[in-house]
Formats: C-alpha cells, sequence, structure tokens
C-alpha cells in the first residue's frame, strides 16, 4: 500500500499516475485528531498565556476602540479565496469518496478564481502591504522558546505580546502558501489535460513521467489541504480566537484583545483613526 | 519480458445456484470480485491479465436468471437469457421486435448463443487504448489516448464526452430504452428498479464504469412493459464488417402513430456517447407531426445539435443525422417489425 499509485505506460515505463486516494481519509483523520488533542490540551493542561507588558500610558491611550486589522480588499480577498477554496476540496475528493457529480467544470472553474485571488494577494500583499508581517522574525523564535520552556515547567521570561499576527497563524501561512502554490501552479498545467475552451488541450505537453509527478505533487498537496483547512476551520471557530474570526468579517479586533495579544511596539496602531490609515501596519 | 497471453491470472472461482447467494458472494468480494455472465467480455478481459480480479462469481449455473417470462404488464427477461433466445422468443419477436431484431445483429451466432443480455447492457467500452492496458483515465489514469492529436478515435464519442472519449457499444441497449425497459439490480440494501437510460452512466459521473452497478450489486432481469408492445419499431445498426462487428452507431425507435401523426414516441442511439443516449428534445419535437420525410428531416438536424467530432469521427454527424431520420419516416429497404 504505496503513497503513489503506479501504472505502465504505453512504452512500458512504470509512471506514477496520482496518489493513492487512502490519503484523503488519513488526511481528514490527522486533522480530526489534531484538533481532538489541541481542544484537550488547551481544555485540560495549557496554563494560562502570560505574557510581558510594559505599555506607556501614552501608548495605550492612543489605541483606538475598533483596531483596523484587515481592510475590505483584504477581507474579500480570504474569503473569495475561501470559497474557492472549498470549492476545489469538494470537488475533488466528494467523488472519490462515493459521491457522484460532474465535478471537473467546477473544478477547474473554482481553481482560476483561487488562481487569480492568489495572484492579486501576492502583488496586494509586496506592494500594498506590509510584506514582512506575516513572515515569522526572530522575536517570534526567541518567544517560541520561551513560551516551549515555560509549558514545560522551566524557568524562562514571559514571552513579549505577538506582532500582527502570531506564530502559529505565521507558520500557518507559509505552509498553506506551499500547499496553494503547489496545486495552483500543478493545477494550472492540468488544464491543459482537459478541455476547457479557455486553452488548446494538449496532454503531451510533458512526458508520462513529469505530467505522473505534476498528478502527485496535485494530490499530495490537495489532500493536505484538507487537513489545513479543518485545523484554520477549527481555530477560527475555537472562543479565544473568535475576536481574530470577526476581524475577518468587520476588519477591526477590540481595543481590549488588541492589547492583550498584540504589542503595540510590534504592531502599531498609533495612526489608526481615522480607522483607514491603520492598515499600513500589514494585512492578509 | 514476454507478455504471456491467454493465460488467465489466478482467482477463486465461485460458481452460485441462486441470485441471492451471487449477490451476496458479489458483496463479500466487493472491488476485486467480477462478475461473469456469458463470458463474452470477461474472458478478454482476463486473458489479457488487464484485469485482475481475485474472485470471480460465474452466473451461468443460475437457472432463475434465464428465460422469458409473460407478466400482468409485458415481459420480464432473465439478465442471464441469451440472445439467441431472445430474438427467437416469439413474443419479443411479435410484440417487441426493436429488441429481437438488435440482439439479433449483435455480433456472430456463436457468440449470441453465449452471449447474455445482462452481460450485453453491461459490457466495457471498446476503445482499444483501454482495452490494450493503457493506464487511460477509463483505467484510473490520468490521459486519454484516444483524444489526442494522434489519437485513433474513429468510432469514438461525438457527444457526452468528459476527459474519456470511449462509447458505450452495446446493440441492445438503445431497443431497451426504446421500450422503456426497467432494469432489475439486487443490492446489499435490496432489490432496485431503474429505468433503462438511468442504468448507464457518462464519465462525468464516473469515468471508470459504464453502468451504475456498485460492488455487492447483481442486474437480475429486464423488464418491458406493455406500454409499447405492438408499436413500430425501427432498429438500424451501421458497422465496418456487416457479419461481426461492434456499431459505428445504432438507432432504435418505438412509435406509436394515431391518424398518421406520431402521438407517441421514443428514440435512442448508442455508440455516439460513452452512454446510450435518449434523444427527448427529438421525441418532444416530432410528436403530434406526420412520421414523414419531412418530419425526420427536421428530427435529424435535431438530433446532431451540440455535436463535437473528434479528428476522425466527424463521419459520425451525418450519419447519425441520417440515421435518427430513417427512424422516423424509415427506408424502402428496412422493413417495419
Amino acid at each position: 500500500m504505496g503513497l503513489i499509485t503506479w501504472a505502465l505506460n504505453p512504452w512500458g515505463r512504470s509512471v506514477p499516475i496520482h496518489i493513492a486516494w487512502y490519503l484523503i481519509w488519513v488526511c481528514a483523520i490527522a486533522g480530526l485528531l489534531f484538533m481532538m488533542v489541541h481542544a484537550l490540551y488547551v481544555g485540560i493542561f495549557a496554563a494560562p498565556k502570560k505574557f510581558a507588558k510594559n505599555d506607556s500610558a501614552a501608548v495605550t491611550a492612543a489605541i483606538p476602540e475598533r483596531v483596523p486589522r484587515h481592510s475590505l480588499v483584504a477581507r474579500a480577498f480570504h474569503w473569495v479565496m475561501a470559497i474557492s477554496m472549498f470549492a476545489l476540496l469538494i470537488t475533488a475528493f466528494l467523488p472519490k469518496v462515493g459521491v457522484k457529480f460532474d465535478w471537473v467544470t467546477y473544478h477547474w472553474i473554482a481553481g482560476l478564481v483561487l488562481t487569480a485571488s492568489v495572484l492579486f494577494h501576492i502583488v496586494h500583499a509586496s506592494f500594498f502591504l506590509d510584506f514582512w508581517s506575516i513572515w515569522p522574525d526572530k522575536i517570534d523564535m526567541r518567544d517560541a522558546k520561551r513560551r516551549l520552556l515555560r509549558a514545560l515547567g522551566k524557568d524562562a521570561p514571559p514571552p513579549d505580546r505577538f506582532a500582527k499576527y502570531p506564530l502559529e497563524n505565521k507558520f500557518y501561512h507559509a505552509v498553506i502558501v506551499l500547499a496553494g502554490l503547489a496545486v495552483i501552479a500543478t493545477g494550472v498545467f492540468m488544464m491543459k489535460r482537459v478541455n476547457t475552451g479557455i486553452l488548446v488541450r494538449n496532454p503531451y505537453l510533458f512526458s508520462d513521467m513529469t505530467w505522473g509527478m505534476m498528478y502527485v505533487l496535485h494530490g499530495l498537496a490537495g489532500v493536505g489541504l484538507i487537513a489545513l483547512i479543518m485545523v484554520h476551520v477549527y481555530f477560527g471557530v475555537r472562543p479565544e480566537k473568535l475576536p481574530i474570526t470577526k476581524s475577518m468579517i468587520f476588519g477591526w479586533m477590540s481595543r481590549d484583545f488588541y492589547l492583550e495579544e498584540h504589542d503595540p511596539e510590534r504592531w502599531s496602531v498609533e495612526k489608526a483613526s481615522p480607522p483607514q490609515k491603520g492598515l499600513a501596519a500589514g494585512d492578509d | 519480458m514476454a507478455v504471456i497471453r491467454d493465460v488467465m491470472p489466478a482467482f477463486d472461482l465461485l460458481q452460485p445456484s441462486t441470485a441471492a447467494d451471487a449477490q451476496k458472494l458479489l458483496q463479500q468480494g466487493g472491488e476485486d470480485a467480477w462478475v461473469m455472465a456469458g463470458g463474452m467480455d470477461s474472458l478478454d478481459w482476463l486473458k489479457d491479465r488487464i484485469k485482475k480480479p481475485k474472485v470471480l462469481v460465474d452466473l451461468s449455473g443460475i437457472d432463475e436468471l434465464k428465460g422469458i417470462r409473460t407478466t400482468g404488464d409485458g415481459v420480464e427477461i432473465g439478465a442471464m437469457t441469451t440472445l439467441t433466445e431472445i430474438a427467437n422468443h416469439p413474443a419479443i419477436k411479435t410484440q417487441y421486435g426493436v429488441l429481437s431484431q438488435a440482439v439479433e445483429l449483435v455480433a456472430s451466432p456463436q457468440i449470441r448463443n453465449q452471449g447474455t443480455l445482462g452481460g450485453n447492457v453491461s459490457q466495457d467500452a471498446r476503445c482499444w487504448y483501454y482495452r490494450g492496458g493503457w493506464p487511460c483515465y477509463r483505467a484510473g489514469g490520468n490521459i486519454c489516448y484516444a483524444d489526442t492529436p494522434v489519437g485513433r478515435n474513429r468510432e469514438h464519442a461525438i457527444f457526452g464526452a468528459n476527459r474519456c472519449v470511449a462509447v458505450h457499444p452495446s446493440d441492445s441497449a438503445p431497443a431497451l430504452i426504446a421500450l422503456d425497459a426497467k432494469f432489475v439490480i439486487q443490492t446489499p440494501k435490496g432489490e432496485r428498479v431503474v429505468d433503462a437510460e438511468d442504468y448507464f452512466v457518462g464519465p462525468e459521473l464516473d469515468i471508470t464504469h459504464l453502468n451504475i452497478l456498485a460492488p455487492g450489486d447483481l442486474l437480475t432481469a429486464i423488464r418491458i412493459p406493455a406500454a409499447w408492445a405492438g408499436a413500430r419499431f425501427y432498429f438500424e445498426k451501421v458497422r465496418d464488417r456487416n457479419v461481426w462487428d461492434f456499431p459505428l452507431m445504432n438507432v432504435a425507435s418505438a412509435t406509436v402513430l394515431s391518424g398518421g401523426n406520431i402521438d407517441r414516441i421514443r428514440i435512442a442511439v448508442s455508440a455516439v456517447a460513452p452512454k446510450p443516449m435518449r434523444l427527448k428534445q427529438v421525441e418532444d419535437a416530432v410528436r403530434g407531426k406526420p412520421a414523414d420525410a419531412a418530419t425526420g428531416e427536421m428530427a435529424g438536424n435535431l438530433a446532431v445539435k451540440g455535436a463535437v467530432p473528434l479528428q476522425f469521427n466527424a463521419y459520425k454527424i451525418p450519419l447519425m443525422r441520417n440515421l435518427v431520420k430513417r427512424s422516423i419516416s424509415g427506408v424502402e429497404e428496412a422493413t417495419w417489425a
């Protein structure tokens, strides 16, 4: 029982054709197990969060009641991407587990929507937002070490509060960037294999081996996204994360939550009023 | 390494004597079980060592699946009834002539003696890339070798292609659709009866199967209602070799006339799409019109709307246009059944 399904091509060469479909269940179960373990850990074992705080009165006074976090454009991107991602997962994997419907056209259309939205996001985040705000920095790594030591009962100073994004959020983003770009890059080429009316079909664009590897990479990234999306939704509905989720709907988070979780020195919102100007610190 | 041909891979041969036992054995075997009716399609797959089931359930010893029975509402044909028996059965010949015509044109007399109705409607696609064991979509792979600039696709689909362009090869299927037959399937959850046209499935829904049978399902009988008994029937099959070949295309129609006009009609064609196509739009368009050449012409033109030919099968468009026309208005050389 391998990870990849192989076949003999017309020239007798063994080539990969796709992933083994049981990996759908492996990833779904992995996502479910992660959620259960995390929920148990947070509910029973985890100590309350404790951050180092030394905000001056002047700094806190400058924080508005509603701290702008995501611009309308950024929120629109997020939800368009979310809808297309759900459409892609549904059209890709439900037929594989026995729910039969005409999925191909919906799948590639959703894929094009995802591709367009991600391209937009790359440009938007690179040139109009703080590109580096979503990538881990030295303070994140230092604080991660402190948090780990404290969780293990060791002596360590309390970590600073987060910048705009918690480290876990940044890691998640990095992983989903990899998986997302993998499905997009391979998916765009795979559109040359089916009749779409957009590209001229050419199944011989690559060798059987290259096509096979492309299908495998598409599949691996795809099943990986099952677990990633499950975990994302799970965190989105966890009570302690709801202020972040709401900010992706309404665009802002409360002053109290901001001061509790975020370090004004690492994520400045002093220029936040009027609200739209406060988005210069980075958005996603 | 030499390819071993004509030596079947090892499997457990199970020969149940009742349909219930057969269904249970198929259910136990699941994806690894292969159901064999007359063996006309199965033995090719097995001897070519392309399909390698672990369990083969041979239905030939199940008497309850054989024979033609008259019921209160038509006839019921056991799935294991041979094509020869159907072709020669008096009630089929006189009341449902389109079916006897269709099965009489299947393959050769020897094959019709051995081949069954259930097997004929459940046989697999004839695309040679698929039958050759290549890893195409229908075989679970990721390419259609026939739908390429150099693919040999003269016999392939002009309708309903969805990655795979293979066509359904059955001759009896369009006749059964024209007769509004019902397929009786024993499933792990009990008996299921489906309309003939719903028995077949296209690649948009299931690219590796031509019908809806799931592991553990067994087609046991085909019921033909009396509603179309004695109607005016038409069946025509076009093939490369008239002595013995699969269809390049076939058409079947059942028509009830009223005062020279078409009162009721059902038309189906096969070998134009991955599943036999019932032409409902054509039926709606010709209802109430005289069964003459003008109506046939209009029906033929309507039937081919939306056809998408491949590199080498554009001839199927005029062929289909003319077959549909003839199924309504008839031809001099054809006789009404």
